[in-house]
C-alpha cells in the first residue's frame, strides 16, 4: 500500500492543514457568530433583518469548517481526538446545543411572525453568544493542558473551567463581535452601518485588552513557554509578532476613524491571524498541550497519505467555489426575506 | 446526581447515539431524495418553461432549506460524538474510518453547504442555467455524502482490509477493500433507493392533499404523478435490492438474520414468521403465525435450505431479538404497502382516474410519513442487529465508550432531547405551514429577474 512517509513529514503537514481548517472556521464562523452576538443591540428590526441576511447564505458553508476541524482531527490525529473530546466533554456538548439553536434560527426566523419571530431572534442571539463563550472556554481549557494517562483522558469533568479559560472566553466573544461588527460595516448601509461602526469602536478597546492579557498570561502558564517567548535564541524569531499585531491594531483604529468599509474587516482578520500564530508558537509541537505531540498522535502514515491526496485536490476546489459563493452574494445586504 | 451516577454509562452513551443519529438520519434521508427531485423539477422548468414547475420548485426548496438546516445542526453533533462518547472506538479505528469521514467532508459537505446558498438565495444573482447547476451540484453532494458515510458504516458491519496490531489499534492494508467492503454496495443502493422512495411518498402525499383540497390542483397533479412513477418503478426495485442486501447479511452477519427471522432453532426448512412475540429468556416465540418452509426458501431459494439459528450463538454474542424482529416487519410491511400503491396507481392511471379517486388520495395522504418510519425501522434492524459488536467481530460496543461518568452522559442526553424536541417540533410546524400555504402562484412573470447588479430590491445604497 502506498505511503508518502519516506519523503514527507506527514504529521507536520496534517498538523498544518488542521490548524488552517480550524483557523478558517474561527474567521468564517467568527464573523457570523459575531453578528449574532451583536444582534439584539441593533437599533431596529429592519437592521436585524439586514444583519441576518448578510450572513444567511454563508452560515452552512462556514460551519462546515467546524465539521472538517472535528472530522479532520478524528482522521489525522485519532488519539488526540480520543483524548480532547472526553476532556472537554461538557463545553463541547454545550457549544453544540447552542449552535443547534443558532443555526436553525436562520431557516425559521423569516418564516415566523410575532412571538415566534422573537423566539428565533433570541435563539439566534443566545445561540451565537453561547457557542462563542464555550468555544472560548474550550480554547482556554485546551491551551492550559489536559491530564493524560496512557492513551486516554484522566482528569476531571470540569478541569477546563479556570480563571484563564474564562478570560479566553471573554476574549473570543469580544473578538468574534469585532469581526461581526466590521463585517456588518462592510455589508450594510445607513443606520445599520453606523451602528456597526460604533460597536466596532467599543469592541476595539476590549479586544486590545484581552489580547494583551492573553499574551502576558500564556508565557507564564509553563516554564518552557516562558523560555520560548522571552529568551534567546527564540526571541530573535518571535519579536516581530507583537510588533505586527500592534501595527494591525493601529491600522484598524485609523481605518474605522476614516469610515472605511472593507479595511476594518481585513485588519480584524489580521489580528486573528497574529493571535493564532502566537498560540501556534506557544503550543508547538503538542496537539494535546504539554503531553501528546503531533507525531505521537498521528494516524497511520497510509491513512495520512490517502487523505493528503484528497486534501491536495479538494481544498483548492473548495476554496475556489467558496470564493465564488461569496462573489455571487457580494454587495450590500437587504432587509427582505431572501427566499 | 446520585441516581444519575448509578446509571450505566455505556447504555446511556448507546441511547444518546441512537437518539441523535436517528434524529439526524431523517433529514439526510429526506434531503437526498428532495435534492435529486428538485433538480428534476428545475430541469423540467428549464425545458418547458411551464410556471407550475418553478412554483413547485420554489415551494419545496424552502422545505429543503429547513430540512437541510436540521440535518446540518444535528450532523455537526455527530462529528463530535464519536470522540465525546466513543473515544476508545475512535482511537482504535481512526486509521481506517477517519479517512472515509474526511473524504465525506472534503467531497460532499462543502459542496452542499456552499451551493445551497445559491440554490436558496441565488435567483436573480446567477443565470437560470447556473442556478440549475447549483441544484444539481447539491444533489450530487448529497449522494457523495451517502457514499462515504455508508462506506464507513458498512465497514463496521463487514470489516476487511486492515490488521490489528499488538496495541489494539487497527491499521489499514488495502483501501479498496476497506471502502468496497462486502455489505457496502447493497447498503448504499438500499439506502439511496429508500431515500428516494421516502421523498416520493412525502411529495405524493402532499400532492394528493392539494388535489383533494381543490387548491393548487395543477401542482398537486405534478407532485402526485411524479411520486407514483417512483412507486411503480422504484418500490418493486427496492424489494429486489432489499432481498440482495438480506442475502449479503446472511453470508456475513448470520446472527442478525436469525434475529430478523426470529429463528431460534430451525436449522433447515425454516418457516417464515409473519408475526410472533419473541421471548429471549425462554429462547422461543409466542403466538407465532408461521408459513412453513417459506423462510428457508426466501433466504436460500431452497425449501429445505440451511439457515442460521439464534441458539448457534452464545447468549452474549446475540443481538437483542425483539427490536430487530419487529423493526424488520415494520420496514418490509411499509415496503409492501408502497409496492401496492404503485400497482393501484397503475390501474387507476389506465382507467384515467388517478387524480379523481378520493379514497386513493386519502391513501396517499396517509402514506406521507411512511418512508421515514421505514428508514428508521431499517436502521434499527441493521444497527441493533450488529450488537453486541460496534465493529463486527473486532470491537465490542462495551469496550468502545469514553472514560466519561454516567451522569454527564445522562445530562447531555437530556440536553439533546430537549434541544431536538424544540427544533424538530418547530421545524415540522414551519414545514407544515409552508405546505398548507402552498406554492406562490402570483409571482413576477417568468424569466424576468430581479436586478442583476448584485443588489436586492429594497436594499438601500
Amino acid at each position: 500500500m502506498f505511503s508518502f512517509e519516506g519523503f514527507l513529514d506527514l504529521p507536520l503537514i496534517w498538523g498544518g492543514l488542521l490548524a488552517i481548517a480550524i483557523f478558517l472556521y474561527v474567521i468564517l464562523d467568527g464573523f457570523d457568530l459575531g453578528v449574532g452576538i451583536l444582534y439584539p443591540f441593533a437599533p431596529s428590526d429592519d437592521c436585524r433583518s439586514r444583519a441576518m441576511n448578510s450572513v444567511a447564505p454563508f452560515w452552512d458553508g462556514n460551519e462546515t469548517w467546524l465539521v472538517l476541524g472535528g472530522g479532520g482531527m478524528f482522521a489525522a490525529f485519532p488519539m488526540a481526538y480520543a483524548i480532547i473530546m472526553p476532556a472537554l466533554y461538557v463545553p463541547i456538548i454545550l457549544m453544540l446545543v447552542f449552535l443547534i439553536f443558532r443555526g436553525i434560527a436562520f431557516e425559521l426566523r423569516f418564516k415566523a411572525t410575532g412571538i415566534g419571530r422573537k423566539f428565533w431572534d433570541y435563539s439566534f442571539h443566545f445561540g451565537s453568544l453561547g457557542a462563542a463563550v464555550f468555544q472560548g472556554l474550550i480554547l482556554g481549557g485546551f491551551i492550559q493542558g489536559i491530564s493524560v494517562e496512557g492513551r486516554s483522558f484522566a482528569g476531571g469533568a470540569f478541569d477546563w473551567l479556570t480563571a484563564f479559560s474564562m478570560m479566553t472566553a471573554l476574549g473570543v466573544v469580544t473578538g468574534y463581535a469585532l469581526l461581526g461588527a466590521t463585517w456588518l460595516n462592510m455589508k450594510t448601509t445607513d443606520k445599520t452601518q453606523i451602528w456597526a461602526r460604533k460597536c466596532a469602536d467599543y469592541l476595539l478597546i476590549f479586544v486590545g485588552f484581552f489580547m494583551g492579557l492573553v499574551c502576558l498570561w500564556v508565557p507564564f502558564l509553563d516554564a518552557e513557554l516562558h523560555q520560548r517567548w522571552f529568551q534567546a535564541p527564540f526571541i530573535y524569531y518571535v519579536w516581530p509578532i507583537p510588533l505586527i499585531t500592534g501595527a494591525l491594531y493601529a491600522g484598524l483604529i485609523v481605518s474605522l476613524m476614516r469610515e472605511k468599509e472593507v479595511a476594518p474587516f481585513l485588519f480584524s482578520i489580521g489580528l486573528f491571524v497574529m493571535g493564532y500564530i502566537g498560540l501556534a508558537i506557544s503550543l508547538w509541537p503538542y496537539i494535546v498541550p504539554h503531553t501528546v505531540t503531533i507525531d505521537q498522535a498521528a494516524a497511520a502514515p497510509e491513512s495520512l497519505s490517502l487523505m493528503l491526496i484528497g486534501a491536495v485536490i479538494m481544498l483548492p476546489v473548495i476554496l475556489s467555489y467558496t470564493a465564488y459563493c461569496y462573489y455571487v452574494f457580494r454587495g450590500k445586504a437587504g432587509h427582505e426575506p431572501l427566499y | 446526581m446520585e441516581f444519575l451516577g448509578s446509571l450505566d454509562p455505556i447504555l446511556l452513551a448507546r441511547i444518546q447515539f441512537a437518539f441523535t443519529v436517528s434524529f439526524h438520519i431523517i433529514f439526510p434521508a429526506f434531503t437526498i431524495g428532495l435534492a435529486s427531485w428538485l433538480a428534476v423539477v428545475e430541469g423540467c422548468w428549464l425545458k418547458t418553461k411551464k410556471p407550475v414547475y418553478k412554483e413547485i420548485y420554489k415551494l419545496w426548496v424552502k422545505i429543503f432549506a429547513v430540512a437541510f438546516g436540521l440535518g446540518v445542526v444535528s450532523g455537526v453533533v455527530m462529528s463530535f460524538q464519536f470522540g465525546t462518547n466513543w473515544s476508545v472506538f475512535s482511537d482504535r479505528t481512526g486509521n481506517v474510518l477517519g479517512p472515509l469521514l474526511a473524504y465525506e467532508v472534503l467531497t460532499a459537505f462543502f459542496l452542499e453547504g456552499s451551493f445551497l446558498g445559491i440554490m436558496l438565495f441565488g435567483w436573480g444573482r446567477v443565470s437560470d442555467k447556473m442556478h440549475f447547476v447549483s441544484t444539481v451540484v447539491v444533489a450530487i453532494g448529497t449522494l457523495f455524502s451517502a457514499f462515504w458515510i455508508l462506506a464507513a458504516n458498512s465497514w463496521m458491519h463487514t470489516p476487511q482490509g486492515f490488521e490489528m496490531r499488538g496495541d489494539g489499534i487497527l491499521y489499514p492494508l488495502n483501501w479498496l477493500e476497506i471502502v468496497f467492503n462486502p455489505s457496502f454496495p447493497y447498503r448504499l443502493a438500499h439506502m439511496v433507493t429508500g431515500a428516494y422512495l421516502t421523498t416520493a411518498f412525502t411529495v405524493g402525499g402532499i400532492g394528493a392533499w392539494y388535489i383533494w383540497r381543490k387548491k393548487f390542483k395543477a401542482h398537486g397533479k405534478v407532485m402526485l404523478g411524479m411520486a407514483m412513477i417512483m412507486a411503480v418503478f422504484v418500490a418493486p426495485l427496492q424489494l429486489v435490492i432489499g432481498d440482495m442486501h438480506g442475502l449479503n447479511t446472511l453470508e456475513h452477519q448470520p446472527a442478525k438474520i436469525a434475529a430478523m427471522e426470529g429463528n431460534w432453532e430451525h436449522e433447515r426448512a425454516m418457516p417464515l414468521t409473519v408475526f410472533a412475540i419473541p421471548d429471549e429468556e425462554a429462547e422461543t416465540n409466542h403466538m407465532a403465525l408461521e408459513i412453513p418452509k417459506l423462510g428457508s426458501f426466501v433466504l436460500t431459494h431452497d425449501w429445505e435450505g440451511e439457515v442460521p439459528t439464534l441458539k448457534e450463538f452464545a447468549k452474549q454474542d446475540r443481538p437483542p431479538v425483539t427490536p430487530v424482529f419487529y423493526a424488520f416487519r415494520v420496514m418490509v410491511g411499509i415496503g409492501m404497502l408502497m409496492i401496492l400503491t404503485g400497482v393501484i396507481a397503475l390501474i387507476l392511471h389506465f382507467r384515467k382516474k388517478l387524480f379523481d379517486t378520493k379514497w386513493f388520495l386519502f391513501w396517499c395522504m396517509a402514506l406521507t410519513p411512511s418512508g421515514f418510519v421505514a428508514i428508521l425501522a431499517g436502521w434499527f434492524v441493521t444497527e441493533i442487529g450488529r450488537q453486541p459488536w460496534v465493529a463486527y467481530g473486532i470491537i465490542r460496543t462495551s469496550e468502545a465508550a469514553s472514560p466519561v461518568l454516567g451522569e454527564y452522559v445522562a445530562l447531555s442526553l437530556m440536553a439533546f432531547i430537549v434541544a431536538y424536541t424544540i427544533i424538530f417540533g418547530s421545524g415540522t410546524y414551519y414545514i407544515l405551514r409552508l405546505l398548507a400555504k402552498g406554492p406562490n402562484t402570483d409571482e413576477a412573470p417568468l424569466g424576468v429577474h430581479q436586478k442583476k447588479d448584485g443588489k436586492l430590491k429594497g436594499a438601500k445604497t
